[in-house]
């Protein structure tokens, strides 16, 4: 018997400059999250965003070794592993930035020498994949009861040679794109906590992808709590 | 950049901090900053921070308020570290009471005078190694135990089952358990005896059994006779007089989580009559 719960939400978001084989005034693809259906780990959550899955999770605060241990605060690790093959450069990157988005936002010196492991795993890539994952992640982390400072989600940018903007792009979108731009964004205040952009792209663009990033998340985190507050209500 | 000023604008006031009295038993998210009840005269209606002049400056009472698991002091504000329910509990004395956030969780960290189950794991020198499910084990000496001295040793072997409680638990230092109470006595806690089985649960499900108006136990209770030793660490021990009656037992404690009163009712009713 597991205390899974399903919650399936059809998110739009306004986005000033939005073109798309969506339609108008929709964004976001379809959202569903799904939290403590894994038996081992402490905490995890499955993320699906479109087409696009990713299971986490997570272990802590548990042993560490004590080469890795830091005296002060936890250890955070970041294990994300891609659907077919082994891990190779690609993963490495993107565990590292995620790891860094964590460590900014989980209370590491309240449980020094110990270690927190996340662990991703693809279940499919359709598009925006870092952001699935980092959502996943911090589902993962609240299922857990790890402290936090405050929540997180990715939100993907693609701009094509036109110039206009796509929240959320899809495999093929991403890959025509002329420019593509994950966020991570906190919920307090909706900061910058990381961001990683490959592509061509102006100044203003750039800004402009943030302001449409920030109201994105605005939709992600509303849905984070009507998720979270339908679990708690079972209870 | 006008309308991203804009938008930062209305980011802000959605975000607010709430008073802690607004939202007592809902659901909270990390990163929520709550406001006490004695800071809200200063975000009245106005909004601005007007308040009403006082003739006597002195006035205004400083309650002290306990923060609970879950909740963090900010400043002059709570924040919401774990998401979950926020609760209160009024003081007996003075005081303005204990705030905590419940939140269901199933890694355990040690807290000083908790109960737990532990494993002992290891024998070195003088004292032994208790594994109790937290991030390390716990340090366990042979004296803590009742009428142990340093000729009369305690018969505790390697794999044992050990009922104690932490005297040292925080986050800089080894947790250490002793079976002992202040007085000298045991009073229950020791090594748990043979046969029973050990099961792990939700931390969330013990503290509802251990609650005082719990009705599981009593129901179980007059189920078959049993022996049954809770460790806050999540863990629980019963035993039963046949392996069948444990093994029932052991499943309706694990299923009594996700049902609700009626679905454990039936449950009850059945195994009564079988």
């Amino acid at each position: 018997m597991e205390a899974a719960m399903q919650n399936e939400a059809k998110i739009c978001a306004e986005s000033k400059t939005e073109s798309g084989p969506r339609g108008p005034g929709c964004s976001l693809r379809h959202f569903a999250c799904e939290q403590n259906l894994l038996s081992r780990p402490d905490g995890s959550a499955s993320f699906l965003q479109g087409d696009t899955s990713v299971l986490a999770g997570v272990y802590g605060p548990a042993e560490v070794k004590v080469s890795k241990e830091i005296f002060n605060k936890a250890t955070l690790e970041v294990i994300l592993r891609p659907k077919t093959g082994l891990p190779g450069v690609a993963e490495k990157s993107r565990e590292r930035l995620i790891r860094n988005t964590c460590e900014a936002v989980v209370l590491g010196a309240l449980h020094p020498r110990t270690s927190i492991t996340v662990v991703l795993q693809v279940v499919s890539d359709a598009g925006s994949l870092l952001a699935c994952c980092l959502n996943a992640a911090c589902m993962a982390l609240v299922d857990a009861g790890v402290p936090m400072r405050a929540l997180f989600c990715g939100v993907t940018c693609a701009l094509d040679s036109g110039g206009t903007l796509m929240l959320d792009p899809t495999a093929k979108q991403e890959k025509e794109a002329r420019a593509v731009l994950t966020f991570a964004l906190d919920s307090v205040e909706r900061k910058l906590l990381m961001s990683t952009t490959k592509g061509l792209y102006s100044d203003a663009e750039l800004q402009q992808c943030l302001a449409a990033a920030q109201t994105a998340s605005q939709h992600v985190f509303r849905f984070y709590r009507e998720s979270l507050q339908r679990r708690y209500s079972k209870s | 950049m006008a309308e991203a000023a804009g938008v930062a604008a209305e980011f802000f006031a959605s975000n607010r901090a709430r008073a802690a009295r607004a939202v007592l038993d809902q659901v909270v998210l990390p990163g929520e900053e709550l406001l006490l009840p004695e800071q809200e005269d200063g975000e009245g209606p106005g909004g601005a921070g007007e308040r009403p002049l006082r003739l006597n400056a002195g006035a205004r009472s400083r309650v002290r308020v306990v923060c609970g698991p879950g909740l963090r002091r900010c400043g002059d504000r709570l924040l919401v570290t774990k998401c979950g329910r926020l609760r209160h509990r009024e003081p007996g004395g003075g005081g303005g009471g204990v705030y905590w956030v419940d939140s269901q969780q199933k890694r355990y960290v040690p807290v000083k005078g908790d109960h737990v189950i532990g494993i002992v794991t290891a024998k070195s020198g003088d004292i032994f190694k208790v594994d109790v499910g937290g991030s390390e084990p716990a340090s366990l000496s042979y004296l803590a135990f009742e009428g142990a001295t340093k000729r009369n040793r305690p018969n505790v072997q390697v794999g044992d089952l050990i009922y104690g409680q932490f005297v040292v638990a925080n986050k800089d230092m080894e947790p250490e358990m002793v079976c002992i109470d202040s007085c000298g006595r045991a009073n229950g806690m020791g090594v748990i005896g043979q046969d029973g089985l050990l099961f792990k649960v939700t931390l969330g499900l013990i503290r509802k059994l251990l609650a005082p108006d719990c009705e599981i136990l009593q129901e179980v209770g007059k189920l078959y006779p049993l022996e049954i030793v809770f460790g806050m660490n999540g863990r629980i021990w019963v035993k039963a007089k046949t392996i069948q009656q444990t093994l029932i037992l052991a499943n309706i404690l694990e299923a009594c989580e996700h049902m609700t009163a009626d679905q454990r009712k039936q449950i009850f009713s059945r195994l009564a009559e079988s």
